[in-house]
């Protein structure tokens, strides 16, 4: 049997969700016989691949950049997972979103700054307006909320999944799981 | 008081008439009074006293023609031919006194060409043709002969029978039978009752009730006198928005006048029934003309609605049974006694018994009020009476209903007017506001003009009114600036569906209505918008001009 | 002694059950063992019928009703769930979450929050709207509690025990629609208000938004069944009397 192409994506989260991934251990390895890490964090690949078969997003929609990769992810993934809070509701990404981007620029590169204050311009994406989560840009197939969900979730969500049957998520996780 | 009385004092006032040659009858309504017919009036009382012509210049009520005003009704005692003059100023008044043993001023005559055809007046009978200040006018157009009548003639049930069998349903919307309401309030038990009048009309573009109240204000005293009678009510409330000050004043002066001739008060006409209203005035909340929520607002309660049942004829204002009908309901009653159910259950439809005022406005040459029997087509309604769409500009859809209703195109225009005509072809009845539109009108920007309506007048209780006419708001804004998806689309039917369905109240549960019936008609309209941003009507974002300003300018017209 | 009541039968997902004629279907269903789900009703204060989370189907009525203010009638026919009521559950749960600013993952009442639970049980794991994220206050004026607007979705019952059980009346509902917002006193800060530092309100507010200040940066569980017990102990002391 051919391995199913798995990546993972790491966009405005604080990749709190990537390190519960990793928390299923020694289940990783039992993955592992029927998935192929094609783009991850985790991993040195630096182009996303056509053809993946499942996607795992971390993390909202936060600037240009995030915008323009998840729509190119969208295009090369068959299944899409919002993974975590971030990808699902926000979060807490979207806190400067009733303040809106300028206030917080303020305050991280001027107030916050005793020598040589500037807002990066260069090679930094702008951020967008708001804060928006995965499914406002592009469909999503699965939304898996918890801030993060836990290594169980993961592993029962994954099982399943490679097992061709639809997880219960509600049962398993919530937001701020 | 008795009929006899009644009898003496109309025939007092009818030789006071007599002592004319001419009446000259001035609209002061708050349509003409806005364009100063107050000043006008004193004018031509002047020009007349300076005539030496035998001519009694006088207040009325609305003439219906508000557009055409300032309106004045010379009344020639020689000739049973009235002269409608229309845009009348003080200017002018020398002209118009003058002319009265000549030909009428030519310019200043009224174009009605069909307005009056096919109306019928019964609720407007004695608007324009009385002073509304004046008690025996009233009575000398046979006013409170029906509350006499009821009291001396007739016993609480059969006039509760007269009036199921006159088949008349509430007008404030709902369409409810009234007679089956008051039987209901009748047999309803406590240690007292209510008679509540819903003046509060807060549907944008209607003016119905604030006309009667003004131009007739005793004709509503005297409906839920006789309610009270029918119910076993002892106290009545008139709840009338105070943006209405020239109603609320002339229903004030009203009271007292009913009150001296003995029509409220203590032991009415002579027998043991009392009975008194008090006006309680409200801050203007679309919300408060809901039945139970105009309930807490008189009870000094925060105006927002309860679940029904228990229904306010059980358990309604501070727990006791309470009837509450509208304006017009109430103005119906009089004419159904004094001329029986039989006569009334004659007009109209199946199901749908009387007339109905309607307040014309939008993209219409003759703005303003008509009543007309049920089962007219509302074709006659908007080219007939209304004069179709001015400009030379193609009709639309015309819209009833309020924000509760919906609009409806030309292929239905045939449909005759009643409560379930208008409902099967998603739109409603409502409280009679008559919205014409023409090409001009985007309809998705209609629709969110009454989307935004609604959102702004929830009340908050409940979470699919307070959130969901939001979100929709939020939607039909994104479709309007060309920026929706064909998934906003979906999101914006469902949401109709669950805020329709999960609501508390009618707000909520009929906001969706003008979206759904522009959905059903003008889909194509929506897709243009959103996979061309495209509006036909030039008026959306994805055009130029700015849309709210422009709806609202619409259905406020 | 047998005092005579007014018993109706009726049926409830199937299931005949008995009741007083005074009872609401949910009082019904939940003493058998039937949930449906609630938000604004709690136990010991007045209904209002505003969350819209207990509708139920009754057979023969076009319209749905709150089961937290229905009375039982004899031989009703009652359905309280069908995948119409759970798509209408979801919705209405997503609407709040929508309106305001909710981040539970830093919220003081993450683990011990009704909407938050509700959401789950009801199988919502996303939602479909936009967030609205408005601008609202944290009033952190009172030395003991803080009201943060951001969570709250004014299911007023904070409003509702300040004035039937506390009798003090400082929260009521100020603005309407979406502007909708709990104020105490009249817009007052609370910590200037007449509140009488009962802490009622906070035990009985279903979110975050009414919290303990002692308890921010750990669990802070709430317990609105004082409610219950304290009205079986005040209707104790009037029949001792
Ligand atoms: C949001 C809302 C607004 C309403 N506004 C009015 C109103 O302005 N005038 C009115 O008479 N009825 C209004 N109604 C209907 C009343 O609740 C009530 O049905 C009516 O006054 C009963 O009188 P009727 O039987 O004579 O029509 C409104 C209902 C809703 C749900
Ligand atoms: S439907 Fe709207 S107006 Fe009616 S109770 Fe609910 S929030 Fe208030
Ligand atoms: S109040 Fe409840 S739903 Fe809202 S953020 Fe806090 S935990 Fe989440
Ligand atoms: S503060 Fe809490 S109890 Fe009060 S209305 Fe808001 S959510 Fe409900
Ligand atoms: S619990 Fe019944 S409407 Fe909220």
């Amino acid at each position: 049997m051919s391995k199913i192409k798995v990546a993972t994506v790491w966009l405005d989260g604080c990749s709190g969700c990537h390190m519960s991934f990793l928390d299923m251990d020694e289940r990783l390895i039992e993955l592992s016989s029927q998935i192929d890490l094609v783009f991850s964090p985790l991993v040195d690949f630096k182009i996303y691949p056509e053809n993946v078969d499942l996607a795992l997003v971390e993390g909202a929609i936060s600037s240009v950049e995030d915008e323009h990769k998840i729509k190119m992810i969208r295009k090369r993934t068959k299944f899409l997972i919002a993974m975590g809070d971030c990808a699902v509701t926000a979060n807490v990404p979207a806190m400067r979103n009733p303040f809106g981007p300028e206030p917080i620029l303020e305050r991280a590169y001027h107030e916050n700054v005793s020598t040589g204050a500037q807002i990066p311009c260069v090679f930094v994406p702008a951020l967008l307006e708001k804060v928006r989560p995965v499914h406002e840009f592009v469909p999503v197939d699965l939304f898996l909320p918890g801030c993060p969900p836990s290594a169980d979730t993961f592993y029962t969500v994954l099982t399943d999944l490679l097992a061709g049957r639809t997880p219960d998520v509600a049962s398993l996780t919530r937001f701020g799981a | 008081m008795t009929s006899e009385e009644l009898l003496q004092i109309a025939e007092t006032v009818q030789a006071e008439h007599a002592n004319f040659d001419y009446e000259v009858n001035v609209c002061m309504g708050t349509g003409c009074m806005s364009q100063h017919s107050d000043k006008l009036k004193a004018t031509l009382t002047k020009e007349a006293t300076a005539s030496g012509k035998h001519c009694h210049v006088r207040q009325t009520g609305c003439m219906g023609l508000c557009a055409a005003g300032p309106l004045v009704l010379v009344d020639p005692k020689n000739s049973d031919k009235d002269i409608l003059y229309g845009g009348v100023h003080e200017a002018d008044s020398y002209e118009l006194i003058a002319s009265l043993d000549a030909k009428p001023v030519e310019r200043l005559l009224t174009r009605l060409e069909h307005y009056f055809d096919g109306q019928q007046h019964i609720v407007l009978e004695n608007s324009g043709h009385i002073d509304p200040e004046k008690i025996d006018e009233y009575i000398a157009r046979d006013g409170y002969q029906a509350l006499v009548m009821a009291l001396t003639e007739m016993d609480p049930q059969s006039v509760i029978d007269q009036i199921s069998k006159s088949g008349l349903r509430g007008r404030g919307g709902g369409g409810y039978p009234t007679g089956l309401k008051w039987g209901t309030v009748a047999k309803a038990i406590g240690p007292q009752k209510y008679v509540i009048c819903n003046g509060d009309e807060g549907d944008p573009g209607a003016f119905m009730d604030r006309s009667v109240l003004e131009s007739d204000p005793q004709r509503v005293i005297e409906g839920m006198t006789i309610a009270a009678f029918a119910v076993g009510a002892s106290k009545g409330y008139a709840y009338v928005r105070a943006e209405y000050p020239l109603a609320v004043s002339r229903l004030t002066a009203s009271l007292r006048e009913a009150r001296r001739r003995g029509f409220l008060g203590n032991n009415i006409c002579g027998t043991a029934f009392s009975f008194d209203i008090e006006i309680r005035l409200g801050a203007g909340a679309f919300v408060c003309g809901e039945e139970t929520a105009l309930i807490a607002s008189i009870e000094g309660l925060r105006g927002q609605p309860r679940p029904r049942p228990p229904y306010p004829a059980m358990s309604g204002l501070w727990g006791l049974p309470t009837l509450i009908n509208n304006v017009e309901t109430f103005a119906n009653i009089a004419p159904i006694i004094r001329k029986g159910a039989d006569w009334y259950a004659g007009i109209g439809t199946e199901k749908s018994k009387g007339t109905k005022v309607f307040a014309l406005t939008g993209k219409i040459t003759n703005t303003g009020l008509v009543e007309i029997p049920m089962g007219m087509p509302l074709r006659q309604i908007v080219f007939g009476i209304g004069g179709g769409v001015p400009d030379g500009r193609k009709f639309k859809a015309v819209q009833t209903g309020g924000p509760s209703g919906g609009c409806i195109p030309d292929e239905h225009l045939d449909l005759p007017v009643s409560y379930e005509a208008l409902t099967n072809v998603g739109s409603m009845m409502g409280s009679g506001g008559m919205i014409v539109m023409d090409d001009t009108s985007c309809m998705v920007n209609v629709a969110r003009f009454f989307m935004e309506f609604c959102m702004t007048e929830s009340c908050g209780k409940c979470i699919p009114c307070r959130a969901g006419t939001a979100q929709m708001f939020g939607i039909l804004s994104k479709i309007c600036d060309g920026k929706a998806s064909h998934a906003d689309l979906d999101l914006l039917i469902d949401l109709c569906d669950v805020v329709k369905h999960t609501s508390l109240c009618g707000l909520g549960m009929t906001a969706p209505n003008p979206v759904l019936s522009t959905l059903r008609y003008f889909k194509h309209e929506y897709l243009e918008h959103i996979d061309h941003q495209h509006c036909r009507a030039g008026v959306c974002a994805c055009g130029t001009k700015d849309a709210s300003q422009l709806a609202a300018a619409e259905v406020t017209a | 002694m047998s005092v005579a009541t007014d018993v109706k039968t009726l049926v409830i997902d199937g299931i005949n059950v008995s009741a007083r004629a005074d009872q609401t279907i949910l009082e019904v269903a939940r003493e058998n063992n039937i949930n449906i789900p609630t938000l604004c009703h709690l136990d010991g204060l007045s209904d209002v019928g505003a969350c819209r989370l207990c509708l139920v189907e009754v057979k023969g009525s076009p319209k749905l009703n709150p089961s937290c203010v229905l009375k039982v009638e004899e031989g009703m026919e009652v359905t309280t769930s069908s995948d119409r009521l759970k798509h209408y559950r979801q919705t209405i749960l997503e609407l709040p979450f929508a309106e305001r600013n909710h981040v539970c993952s830093v919220c003081v009442a993450n683990g011990h929050c009704e909407l938050q639970s509700l959401g789950q049980s009801q199988g919502l794991t996303h939602v479909r709207m936009p967030y609205r994220n408005p601008q609202l206050e944290v009033d952190a004026s009172h030395e003991r509690f803080v009201v943060d607007h951001n969570r709250c979705i004014l299911c007023t019952r904070c409003v509702r025990v300040c004035g039937e059980v506390e009798g003090a009346h400082v929260w009521d509902v100020m603005g309407r629609g979406i502007d909708s917002i709990v104020i105490t006193d009249l817009c007052d800060p609370w910590g200037e208000s007449s509140c009488t530092r009962c802490g009622k309100c906070v035990q009985v507010c279903p979110t975050g938004a009414l919290f303990d200040k002692s308890k921010v940066g750990s669990p802070h569980p709430k317990y609105p069944e004082f409610l219950t017990n304290l009205q079986v102990m005040r209707e104790a002391s009037r029949e001792g009397l």
